[in-house]
């Protein structure tokens, strides 16, 4: 059995996870504060992808990134950089794609957190930024952590955008859940079994770490 | 001298109301602040300590302009540096009580100080999670004693301890305060509260 599909995954999944946490850290903590109607449009179109059907999904990310027109268009004549049926096409989508994931359980954190630990911060001379990093942050370390877990295990069930965006090129953009439909197109059962074992494992694996985290979140005083 | 003079809707049970108050604290002075529930004395201090912003107002500390709305100054909390101890102590679950206090300061010898006076030396390695009710406010009266302020806002301070343990802390404080010159305002529900200090009253009712 050709195990490159299955590296290609865990690599699209770590690689996803790494550039969500530096992206969702400070978009969910801006989030979390107040409300605004660019952040209500914002968080709507963050949370699409979680009700809109992934080839949906994966067909408008087809037409944008076409080198033919539009910003694929630009990113190909200006960068030479082509998004479609490439590994950094993935990246891009799947960033797109498990957002939600990283957004919502970190945003939600920081709303739970009581107001009155930052307002303590700022007033014994801390900034924003420093009370970020040393008071929130390590009071939503669970959260974060199960945030990260959850996207990291959503990558790696991702088909419906990863077909549309990557195709099916062996080693670039044929990940484990394309394998398992290749094989099982192919007729070859037995490797559409053991790629989808391997899957089935570690998403369980993830899974069970959320929920052991989960029992040593950190808790306010007054709770 | 604080001079204070602001305006700001509440919401309140009966409808808006508002909170409108004039008032000078002389420096070093100690001022206690009752009034009836929701009457917004919590959101006085607040608007002193630069969390809360009222519609109208000007707020001044000695030459210095804290708040004008009409020219539109407002300093940041971080500027004004008051020292608050928040009425649900807003303790950093994250934190040990050394470490809530070298958050503020590195001098390790004014840490042990109030620790000394909070009579915490022996949980500094708790987090507030493990400390008694009691234990915490002590904790949150002297992280906000830290920064060793100029004004210091108390909103109901004293709630969670016991009359002995009260009665060795204001000493402490009150030492504290004479030495920096720190003007103490105290918002208080309970007119025993304060024994043992000497200080100006003043009610707030809202319109």
């Amino acid at each position: 059995m050709d195990l490159t599909p299955i590296w290609l995954t865990l690599k699209l999944a770590a690689i996803t996870t790494m550039i969500l946490l530096i992206i969702g850290l400070p978009l969910a903590y801006w989030l979390s504060k107040g409300r605004s109607i660019i952040k209500i449009i914002l968080e709507a179109i963050i949370t699409m992808p979680l009700v809109l059907p992934p080839s949906v999904l994966g067909f408008y990310l087809l037409m944008a990134f076409s080198p033919k027109h539009g910003i694929g268009g630009w990113l190909h004549n200006t960068f030479d950089i082509q998004l479609v049926f490439s590994f950094q096409g993935l990246i891009l989508a799947s960033v797109i794609y498990s957002m939600p994931f990283m957004i919502g359980p970190i945003k939600s954190a920081l709303q739970q957190l009581p107001l009155s630990l930052s307002q303590a911060s700022y007033t014994l001379g801390k900034s924003e930024r420093e009370t970020f990093i040393k008071i929130l942050l390590p009071n939503i370390r669970a959260s974060v952590l199960t945030a990260a877990i959850l996207t990291f295990a959503h990558t790696l069930g991702e088909f419906g955008v990863v077909l549309m965006i990557g195709g099916n090129i062996p080693g670039v953009t044929r990940v484990a859940s394309i394998a398992v439909y290749d094989s099982v197109e192919n007729m070859d059962y037995a490797s559409a079994n053991a790629y989808s074992l391997i899957l089935f494992c570690v998403t369980f694996i993830m899974v069970i770490s959320v929920f052991v985290f989960n029992k040593y979140k950190a808790k306010s005083p007054l709770e | 001298m604080i001079s204070i003079d602001i305006e700001k809707k509440l919401k309140a049970y009966q409808g808006n109301q508002v909170l409108k108050i004039t008032a000078q604290f002389d420096k070093g002075s100690i001022t206690k602040i009752y009034g009836p529930s929701g009457a917004g004395k919590s959101t006085f201090l607040k608007i002193i300590a630069g969390l809360v912003e009222p519609e109208h107002g000007k707020i001044s500390v000695d030459d210095a302009v804290w708040l004008d709305t009409k020219s539109k100054i407002s300093l940041s909390p971080q500027k004004r540096k008051v020292g608050f101890a928040f009425q649900n102590y807003a303790l950093f679950p994250n934190m040990t009580v050394q470490q809530h206090l070298e958050y503020v300061s590195d001098d390790t010898q004014w840490i042990n100080q109030l620790l000394s006076i909070g009579k915490l030396e022996t949980f500094t390695s708790h987090k507030p999670e493990y400390l008694s009710g009691g234990q915490q406010q002590r904790l949150a009266i002297l992280r906000a004693m830290a920064i060793k302020p100029k004004l210091m806002l108390m909103d109901e301070p004293f709630s969670a301890l016991d009359p002995k343990m009260k009665s060795e802390l204001i000493p402490g404080l009150k030492t504290l305060w004479d030495e920096f010159g720190t003007t103490v305002l105290i918002v208080s529900h309970n007119p025993q509260e304060l024994e043992g200090l000497t200080a100006r009253e003043m009610e707030i009712n809202p319109l």
